[in-house]
């Protein structure tokens, strides 16, 4: 039966096309508004290492106390760490995986002299980081804790940088002219782009347009003077100017992480930051009550606000507008079928139980949303390209089609429009066929 | 066959209540040709859409081919209908969207019967009716009088046991109705039980009987002066 009903739904839309263009319509642009930043939330708020994000810690310790909170902080402790804290913390090794890590904007000399040098972006981290965020490698791996003790001249490469440097040979173990001073290469990314860049939202807001191109031990970068390229936010104007008076102050610009692999762990982690935090009272640097915080990666992303709210508004006024077309649709449907109602009264006169009225009415709501949904899918691939007109850059350029998306564009359509169809239709199997009958 | 027995209809408003049939009774053998007549309103289509369980009726019983129907569910009567009762209505009732073979396929599309049964069915009723040639007309092709053939070819398709018609010439010019009775006669002759509602003397004088009814209510006609003259020069002029 469901072959015939699907042909007397064709029919049936084929007899009335301005009524189904404007049903098709309305599901479309409903559809592909709701789908479009919808991919663009997706993108924005999915968990960047989903099977690892509740091992992944921040912690937060209170350096600067109430006076140097801004008003609208809530108390909150500064979201980075100054470079003594966060070297305390490196040294004290308390986790299973840890690393300190502050952006860097290098200079890359090719080897061919007759090209320029090119500005490049990354991070300067410690050994762990690799091992830490699972980060896959094409070539190699990361450099070991013996090169983070030596300041060792090593690098890491990503696969983009790699292909335009060694046109993606293994490079590893080639050298490599950063700032005026060769770098090993110990190993090579496999297009590793986590987005939110989970690991520095302080510096980075979690989406940046920004390659990470490059990887330096991070006391090799401190020693050659690689500056901070992400955020300082200081409470009180450091005593001595430049990149080591940067190091001495109580301004934060070092992001941190921890792996903690259980709850005992977290416990004992907690512990040893606060009885660190103790102990700098005790020595003079702090007076003012603990304040700490250590929240896992999901919870650490919240608080720093990562999903942009007007992406979050623009979803709830797409799905608005989604329901909007389906009340519509729900309307044209209630039209078009209870004008059929001679129609049902025959059939029902003939043999149809209202289940059968139903299905068939059912199967044509369910066509018109499929139509609508490859229309849907259309403009929501529009959408996409152009969303970032409405959107800043380097969120816009996350949203993507993928098949994930086309399926669930197509599903979100026949499914809302067949619940936009359940009342048109329950009214279609309720029409009184004697009634129809004798009217005519 | 059919067997109605102190049937009653009424139509509940908040302030008055309507009988369309009271203390209605009739029975109809199977292989009969029955006519049911009456003046407008006096509930000759409410009968006859009870009868094919179109409608529910509010009090009393009936028997349709030994079955008590009141209890019915939905589905169960739709079954009945489909499988043991023809319609033919005044206004022929066709689907315009279909052409005439997919007309007289919908009983057989709810039976849930094979493609090549339903086809072998569909082309005998085509032929019976003599439009097996027009099978891919669409309604609007067709003239009223083969319009109502093909509704009583989509009648016919499902060998039902029982053939509920409402004033089936009641829309066509006389050569068509003629036509068109004769055609019902003849099924009645193979066996067929007919129920005919119609306000045309000539029609109902055709029947094998007459059944009338008045205000809801079945009433003997040669007891009612205000009907025999009419009714018996017709029929005498129909025998004539």
């Amino acid at each position: 039966m469901l072959g015939y009903y699907v042909d007397l739904a064709v029919r049936s839309l084929k007899r009335s096309p301005g009524l189904t263009l404007l049903m098709v319509l309305a599901i479309g642009f409903g559809v592909a508004a709701s789908m479009t930043t919808y991919s663009v939330f997706r993108a924005v708020s999915g968990d960047p290492i989903p099977w690892k994000s509740s091992q992944l810690f921040v912690p937060q310790i209170d350096i600067w106390g109430p006076k140097g909170r801004l008003d609208g902080d809530n108390g909150e402790p500064p979201d980075a760490m100054d470079y003594t804290d966060a070297v305390a913390l490196m040294r004290a090794h308390r986790a299973k995986y840890q690393s300190a890590l502050y952006r860097i904007s290098p200079s890359i000399v090719p080897p061919d002299p007759s090209k320029h040098p090119v500005s490049v972006g990354g991070h300067a981290v410690y050994s762990e980081f690799f091992a830490m965020l699972d980060a896959p490698f094409k070539y190699g791996s990361g450099w070991s804790a013996d090169s983070d003790e030596q300041r060792a001249a090593v690098v890491v490469l990503n696969s983009k940088l790699n292909q335009k440097l060694f046109a993606g040979a293994n490079s590893v173990g080639k050298t490599v002219d950063i700032d005026g001073k060769d770098y090993r290469v110990v190993g090579v990314l496999d297009n590793w782009n986590p987005k939110p860049e989970f690991y520095d939202v302080v510096n980075t807001g979690g989406f940046t347009t920004d390659q990470e191109d490059v990887f330096i031990p991070f006391q090799r970068a401190i020693d050659v003077g690689m500056t901070n390229d992400g955020n300082t936010n200081c409470s009180e104007i450091p005593k001595e100017s430049g990149f080591v008076g940067l190091q001495k102050s109580s301004c934060v610009w070092i992001a941190y992480m921890a792996e903690l692999d259980d709850k005992a762990a977290v416990a004992a982690y907690k512990d040893y930051l606060d009885g660190y935090f103790r102990d700098q009272k005790q020595a003079g640097r702090f007076n003012w009550p603990l304040n700490n915080r250590l929240r896992d990666l999901p919870a650490w992303l919240d608080s720093q606000h990562v999903v942009p709210s007007d992406t979050k508004i623009s979803l709830v006024v797409a799905l608005g507008l989604l329901v909007v077309c389906l009340v519509n649709t729900a309307g044209l449907l209630l039209a078009k079928f209870l004008r059929r109602s001679s129609e049902i009264g025959v059939r029902r006169a003939l043999g149809a139980p209202r289940l059968a009225i139903y299905t068939q009415f059912l199967i044509e709501a369910g066509i018109v949303g499929l139509t609508g949904g490859l229309l849907g899918l259309f403009l929501t691939w529009a959408g996409v390209i152009s969303v970032g007109w409405v959107l800043p850059k380097e969120i816009a350029t996350l949203a993507h089609v993928n098949l994930s998306l086309l399926v669930l564009t197509l599903l979100v359509a026949v499914i809302a429009t067949m619940l936009a169809g359940i009342y048109p239709t329950f009214r279609a199997s309720r029409v009184q066929p004697a009634l129809q009958l004798k009217s005519n | 066959m059919l067997k109605m027995t102190h049937l009653s209809k009424v139509y509940r408003t908040e302030v008055v209540e309507t009988y369309a049939l009271r203390d209605f009774n009739i029975d109809v053998k199977e292989g009969e040709f029955v006519a049911v007549t009456g003046p407008s309103g006096s509930g000759k289509t409410t009968f006859l859409t009870i009868a094919g369980l179109l409608e529910t009726f509010t009090g009393g019983e009936y028997h349709l081919d030994g079955i008590e129907v009141s209890q019915l569910n939905d589905n169960a009567r739709s079954k009945i209908r489909n499988e043991k009762i023809g319609f033919i209505f005044q206004a022929f009732n066709l689907i315009p969207d279909l052409n005439v073979f997919d007309n007289v396929e919908v009983p057989l599309r709810y039976r849930g019967m094979k493609a090549p049964e339903r086809k072998e069915r569909i082309m005998g009723a085509l032929e019976r009716v003599g439009l097996a040639s027009r099978a891919k007309h669409y309604p609007a092709e067709l003239s009223g009088g083969q319009q109502q053939r093909v509704a009583i070819a989509r009648a016919l398709a499902g060998s039902p046991r029982l053939l509920l018609a409402d004033e089936p010439t009641g829309n066509l010019d006389t050569q068509m109705a003629r036509g068109v009775l004769e055609l019902l006669e003849e099924i009645h002759r193979e066996g067929a039980t007919i129920v005919m509602v119609t306000h045309d003397p000539e029609l109902a004088a055709r029947a094998q009987r007459n059944v009338h009814i008045i205000d809801g209510q079945v009433v003997d006609l040669a007891e009612d002066p205000r009907f025999h003259t009419a009714y018996t020069a017709a029929a005498g002029q129909v025998r004539g």
